[in-house]
């Protein structure tokens, strides 16, 4: 039977990539796990913006301001008394925040169900605009979430932000963060709900005309992925172990953004890619921010230089790649077979498009 | 008692007032034609009763119920499908996707039972499939289940909106414009075609069409609009011959 076959595939492939990543923890050093930590992270947060952006075609800049929540949230629920009462030395912490220890996996559910509930919240004005006025009005909530977490000293401590955080995002939380988005957003976008996010984005008056709860749907999709947005924010504050609001501007936002669109909107597949691409070379770049021997003459250090390096490619997707890297294509095993092996006979049986999932 | 019928139903978009005091009666099984110049607010009235647009007078029932100002899904869900003017396909979704988003409504999918793929949704799903190819394979669509709706020709893409309103399985179903850019022979085949499904679907049709030969031959009843008045109502043959009806559309002798 053809689906158990690339199930067998797709579950020795995960076997296959947890095998590796133990190999990656044991031996890779520190700098270079934490790349690898970071490319999970930014999987979490590009499938959470993909999910709105690309799948239900929200446009929406406020992710910063959810990642933020999260990440308070959780760093304020996990800290033992003793790293509050070290950092809070400006202005003791808020009475009731004092003696709150919870475990961390926890701690990251409650941080993603206080983004939801942001998210909730700011979704039911914010989704009555469309288009460049959702981007506006939704960047100006991530602003305010920003201005509210430097003021609320006893809370948040301010501009100090919170250092020590104890680092509990190590490769296994973080990645089975990322296989576990990955795993929702499959079945998501290939289920009924899918259809109906996709319709809303292609149509909505069409999709409300055939009895899609237009606006409820809209509000569903932008608090999921508050939810998500608020889990990969928690786990970038244990896995870099300290945060403040000055992390959480709308270049955070911009990142992610940068990584949905060179990986497809509406992509899975290439969202994930994209996000280790990035991220990888994101690092990889570092040497450009710092003096430049070109051998004729030498450069002074710029820092910022490696970020014309992504301007450059975010122009040349628009320029030649509009839909990105996968457009709306997603991984299959039967693509693969296609791609591959051009002699075997009796082609593939996709049903559904090829949305095929990639877990 | 009608099937749906308005009352006195006005729609002013600020100082133009697009319908004035439609009075629309449906009788069940009924195929109504709506015709009139271009801007005599046809589809302001297919908007209003479908809750794209809430009228500033008046009332819209359907059913027995009043549905004024109801939201576009709710009125969907109480069985009143429709087509649009301009073609509102879901562009990146295949033709069986499209009419599976006509299934949204018996399918009632929630986020944690889709997504888990629970055994309700999963066994909901597969009717809606089975169902959705068998509506397919009535016009003959079936073997572009695959494609992606818009690289379907016009002609098709037309029937498979046509389609995809049937999927929600409505009693009641509203054509705007369905022969639009149809060559005679094909009108002649959508004419049979509103019958057939008429007649299999137990549908009450209104449509809104230019093809006076469609119109002609398809409808038990005419209603007449121009600048919003109803300026006449009848069978065709009465509708043929009003005066007033000729002036509208030829200009006074």
């Amino acid at each position: 039977m053809k689906p158990k076959r690339t199930h067998l595939y797709s579950l020795a492939a995960a076997v296959a990539f947890a095998v590796l990543l133990g190999v990656a923890d044991a031996t890779l050093d520190a700098f270079s796990l934490r790349v690898l930590d970071l490319c999970a992270i930014y999987i979490v947060l590009a499938l959470s913006l993909n999910l709105v952006n690309g799948f239900t075609g929200l446009f929406s800049l406020g992710h910063a301001g959810f990642m933020a929540v999260g990440a308070y949230t959780c760093a304020l629920l996990t800290m033992t008394p003793e790293q509050k009462e070290m950092n809070f030395f400006l202005e003791p912490i808020a009475p009731w925040l004092a003696h709150v220890t919870i475990p961390f996996i926890p701690a990251l559910v409650v941080a993603g169900l206080v983004a939801a509930a942001l998210g909730f919240v700011i979704a039911a004005p914010a989704l009555r605009l469309r288009d460049d006025y959702l981007a506006i009005a939704t960047l100006g909530f991530a602003e305010i979430i920003r201005v509210v977490l430097t003021n609320a000293q006893s809370i948040t401590n301010g501009a100090l932000g919170l250092k020590g955080l104890p680092k509990f995002a190590g490769t296994w939380e973080v990645w089975g963060c990322a296989a576990l988005s990955v795993a929702f957003m499959v079945l998501l976008t290939r289920s009924a709900y899918g259809r109906a996010l996709k319709a809303v984005r292609d149509d909505e008056i069409a999709a409300g005309a055939m009895g899609v709860n237009v606006f409820r749907t809209k509000v569903v999709s932008f608090t999921v992925s508050s939810f998500m947005a608020g889990v990969g924010g928690a786990l970038l504050g244990h896995l870099l172990t300290t945060i403040d609001p000055k992390m959480f501007t709308f270049m955070l936002t911009f990142n992610i953004l940068l990584v949905v669109v060179l990986g497809g909107m509406a992509s899975i597949t290439g969202s994930v890619i994209a996000s280790i691409g990035v991220t990888i070379l994101m690092e990889a770049l570092r040497f450009l921010d710092g003096p430049l021997d070109l051998g004729v003459f030498q450069l002074e250090a710029r820092p910022g230089l490696r970020m014309v390096v992504f301007s450059a490619l975010l122009m040349a997707v628009v320029l030649f790649r509009q839909r990105g890297l996968m457009g709306s294509r997603e991984f299959s095993w039967e693509m693969l077979s296609r791609a591959r092996l051009p002699w075997r006979k009796g082609g593939p049986a996709g049903t559904d498009g090829g949305t095929h999932g990639v877990a | 008692m009608a099937l749906l019928s308005t009352e006195r139903v006005t729609m002013r978009f600020g100082g133009l007032t697009a319908v004035s005091r439609l009075d629309v009666r449906i009788e069940k099984d009924e195929i109504v034609g709506l015709i009139g110049p271009n801007g005599a607010g046809k589809t302001t009235a297919f908007n209003v009763i479908t809750g794209m647009n809430t009228p500033t007078e008046g009332r819209v029932l359907f059913a027995g119920e009043d549905i004024t100002g109801m939201a576009r899904h709710q009125i969907a869900r109480r069985g009143i499908a429709r087509t649009f003017q301009n073609i509102r396909l879901f562009k990146e979704m295949s033709v069986l996707e499209n009419v599976l988003v006509g299934c949204h409504l018996r399918l009632h999918p929630n986020l944690f039972e889709a997504t888990l793929h629970l055994p309700g949704y999963r066994r909901r799903d597969a009717e809606a499939r089975a169902f959705a190819m068998d509506l397919l394979r009535e016009v003959g669509l079936e073997s572009n289940a695959d494609e992606l709706a818009t690289s379907l020709p016009y002609g098709k893409q037309r029937r498979l909106e046509i389609v995809r309103a049937l999927a929600t399985r409505p009693s009641m179903l509203l054509l705007d414009e369905p022969a639009a850019g149809m060559n005679p022979h094909e009108s002649l085949e959508l004419m049979h075609f509103i019958r057939r499904i008429r007649d299999q679907f137990g549908l009450t049709i209104l449509l809104i069409e230019h093809h006076m030969q469609v119109v002609m031959g398809v409808c038990h009843r005419i209603y007449v609009l121009e600048y919003g008045q109803t300026i006449a109502q009848g069978d065709p043959a009465a509708i043929q011959n009003d005066p007033k009806v000729i002036e509208a559309y030829l200009g006074a002798q």
